[in-house]
């Protein structure tokens, strides 16, 4: 087990890690991924809200036999989640997780 | 998820039952006995912290993400958005959007960071680089705020619901099924712990995910396997018999700007529900804890599918007015639909999943509160940090014992309730008080105790009191079909807040409070927030799982 919650003795190997180019580096890749992403479908979310809520006539008319536009949106939304789950899951088993342990390693890995 | 079990038209009466329920109580028994067994089998080591709260961290991904999808798929996202989508067609089916969508956020940011800095409870990662004791009281505090109305939704619906479906007829004979469903489940817990708690929700899950694809394969079958027919057929059906014109917007939705902070609830909700996070220990590695996620969302996502099948379905095969006159209502559209399919013995299965779902759901529920009361309130704030493993152990026991009996006795009370209230509060809360919160602790190097404790109790204040003078607690005008208000409170109206649900108020209010509060406080260790970035990404010093 490790260290336990209040009188955490703090090591500053994990401040020269933070500080560390190779840390930046890896927090940045992370990050460079993850929030666009989430602001790609939360944006998308928010447009079938509000295409939902505002552009009823739209979203009731028949596209493909008796499957409406609301309906198809709807459906694409569960396609874009399952693909934006797929494509992460990989990018970060692929790119991430090797840097991330390789770092971890660094520090002497897991205690 | 049981956002859906909302006006519950009367519960109570339940004269006219369908099917038969012996069989239905014979299914829910041999359930309940094969889930003890295995409970009892699994648990045989659970004397540990760590095997109590967290299951070892010994579960796989996939075994995680399918417990996650248990307790997540609550009986009212099966009974509640199948029955929504047969009554108002589009607008049902909108909710399993945001309750999928919302699993995004858990995947991308949460999850995994959660899973490398935490221990056993939500407060293990907002309180770690802050002030430990005002911050975890806050945190538990929210957690059991959730927690709370979550499990008093459960047990609510659990009692009419059950009822119905077991033909008890009566408050008391309701008040009897209640204090059963809580006994067996408090018996799970605190036998089972985490581990045993998981595989209720494992068995469950597959249950519920294979009686629901059967279900749908049969439906499609009746319509060549052709959504478009289905559609086209149940919404002909829905408008000869004098209804609407299901697969057009805003049958269900009248007020837009309502809609919106619904859905905001929703899709931000999730990440911040504590019994979800705590999902997330119980798997070794932070590369697990995301398969985890990635499971959970093939399969809540899959299911939603098979609702919207089953919705259509409903209103085609049963029809809406059979469904609204039916003793349950609109919860009742898919176990119509099972006897219209199947007869007895699906009716059998379905109900008896349904059982199983309230069990699984109210049971991960009281093991995480249990568990902050334990390891937050107790552990941290009593013994100021230091309680035995063992003793916290017994504490969350003793607390799960509380708990369910807390749980019993309020479902008595609820029983009967609108309790759409309870489960938007239990998002609302989630998204206005805890992921705030979760997001700047991990991403915001700035973030300090002040910001935090600004932005928990903000956001949960904040979404408490609009809910309270909001129209879902009073002022509704009366129903002429019912005679009676769509409101908690029947008779008073001091409701000022317009909207049903507070997250387009409360969840930006949270963000902001987080914010303002950070920024007027000087408070800020590099050292722990170096700690804390380096383990939420490496893992470096991250809980590992125990062996035995």
């Amino acid at each position: 087990m490790s260290k336990e919650a209040p009188d955490r003795v703090v090591d500053d190997l994990n401040v020269t890690m933070q500080n560390s180019p190779e840390f930046a580096q890896l927090r940045s890749k992370f990050r460079k991924f993850v929030f666009p992403m989430t602001a790609l479908f939360l944006a998308w979310y928010f447009l079938f809200v509000l295409l939902s809520v505002f552009a009823k006539d739209f979203m009731g008319t028949r596209v493909l036999g008796n499957v409406t536009w609301g309906l198809m949106l709807g459906l694409l939304q569960f396609v874009s989640t399952f693909t934006i789950t797929m494509v992460y899951a990989r990018w970060a088993d692929r790119v991430f997780d090797p840097e991330a342990e390789a770092l971890a390693q660094k520090m002497g890995g897991q205690q | 998820m049981s956002a859906l079990l909302t006006t519950a038209p009367s519960l109570v009466p339940a004269a006219t039952t369908v099917g038969n329920p012996a069989i239905n109580i014979g299914i829910f028994a041999l359930f309940v006995v094969v889930t003890l067994a295995i409970v009892i089998r699994a648990s045989r080591n659970n004397r540990s912290a760590a095997e109590y709260y967290a299951g070892g961290r010994a579960f796989t991904g996939r075994q995680n993400g399918i417990a996650i999808a248990g307790d997540y798929l609550s009986a009212a996202s099966f009974l509640g958005i199948a029955g929504a989508i047969a009554i108002n067609g589009y607008d049902g089916f909108l909710y399993s959007i945001g309750f999928l969508v919302a699993w995004l956020v858990a995947l991308l940011l949460v999850a995994e960071l959660l899973r490398n800095v935490g221990k056993y409870t939500m407060a293990d990662v907002l309180s770690f680089r802050l002030r430990q004791r005002p911050v975890r009281i806050a945190a538990a505090t929210s957690t059991l705020v959730v927690s709370f109305f979550y499990l008093l939704a459960q047990m609510a619906g659990a009692g009419g619901l059950v009822a119905l479906l077991l033909g008890v007829e009566g408050a008391m004979g309701q008040r009897l099924v209640i204090v059963v469903v809580g006994l067996i489940m408090i018996f799970y817990v605190i036998y089972g712990g985490m581990k045993g708690t998981t595989w209720v929700q494992i068995i469950k899950a597959v249950l519920l995910i294979i009686g629901a694809g059967i279900m749908t394969l049969w439906v499609l079958s009746k319509f060549g396997f052709s959504l478009s027919t289905l559609l086209g057929d149940a919404t002909t059906a829905s408008q000869e018999a004098g209804g609407k014109d299901l697969l057009q917007p805003g049958l269900q939705y009248k007020n837009p700007i309502d809609f919106i902070s619904l859905s905001m609830a929703l899709v931000l909700g999730t990440a911040g529900l504590p019994h979800v996070l705590m999902r997330f220990y119980t798997v070794p590695t932070s590369r697990e804890a995301r398969r985890s996620v990635v499971w959970a969302i093939w399969l809540i996502g899959v299911f939603y599918l098979f609702t919207l099948v089953l919705g259509f379905g409903a209103a085609d095969l049963v029809g809406a007015s059979t469904i609204k006159n039916a003793p349950g209502g609109v919860n009742s559209a898919a176990p119509l639909l099972a006897f219209q399919l199947g007869g007895e013995i699906l009716l059998g299965i379905i109900s008896a999943v349904a059982f199983a779902t309230i069990l699984a759901v109210v049971a991960g529920l009281t093991i995480t509160a249990s568990a902050s009361l334990s390891h937050d309130i107790y552990n941290t704030v009593v013994k100021g940090g230091r309680a035995t493993p063992e003793e916290e152990v017994k504490v969350a026991r003793l607390a799960a014992l509380v708990l369910g009996a807390v749980a019993i006795i309020g479902g008595i009370f609820a029983l009967g309730q609108n309790i759409a209230f309870l489960v938007a509060l239990a998002f609302a809360i989630a998204a206005s008080a805890n992921l705030p919160t979760i997001l700047y602790s991990l991403f915001w190097k700035r973030f300090n105790t002040r910001g935090a404790l600004w932005s928990i109790y903000g956001g949960l204040i904040s979404s408490i009191t609009l809910i309270i003078f909001s129209p879902v607690v009073s002022g509704k005008p009366i129903d002429p079909l019912t005679n009676k208000s769509p409101s908690m409170l029947q008779g008073v109206d001091f409701h000022w807040f317009p909207l049903d649900n507070p997250g387009i108020v409360s969840i930006p209010l949270g963000f902001v409070l987080g914010y303002i509060g950070t920024v007027t406080s000087k408070e800020y260790s590099a050292a722990k927030y170096a700690e804390m970035e380096v383990r939420s990404l490496t893992g470096h010093g991250a809980e590992v799982a125990t062996h035995h």
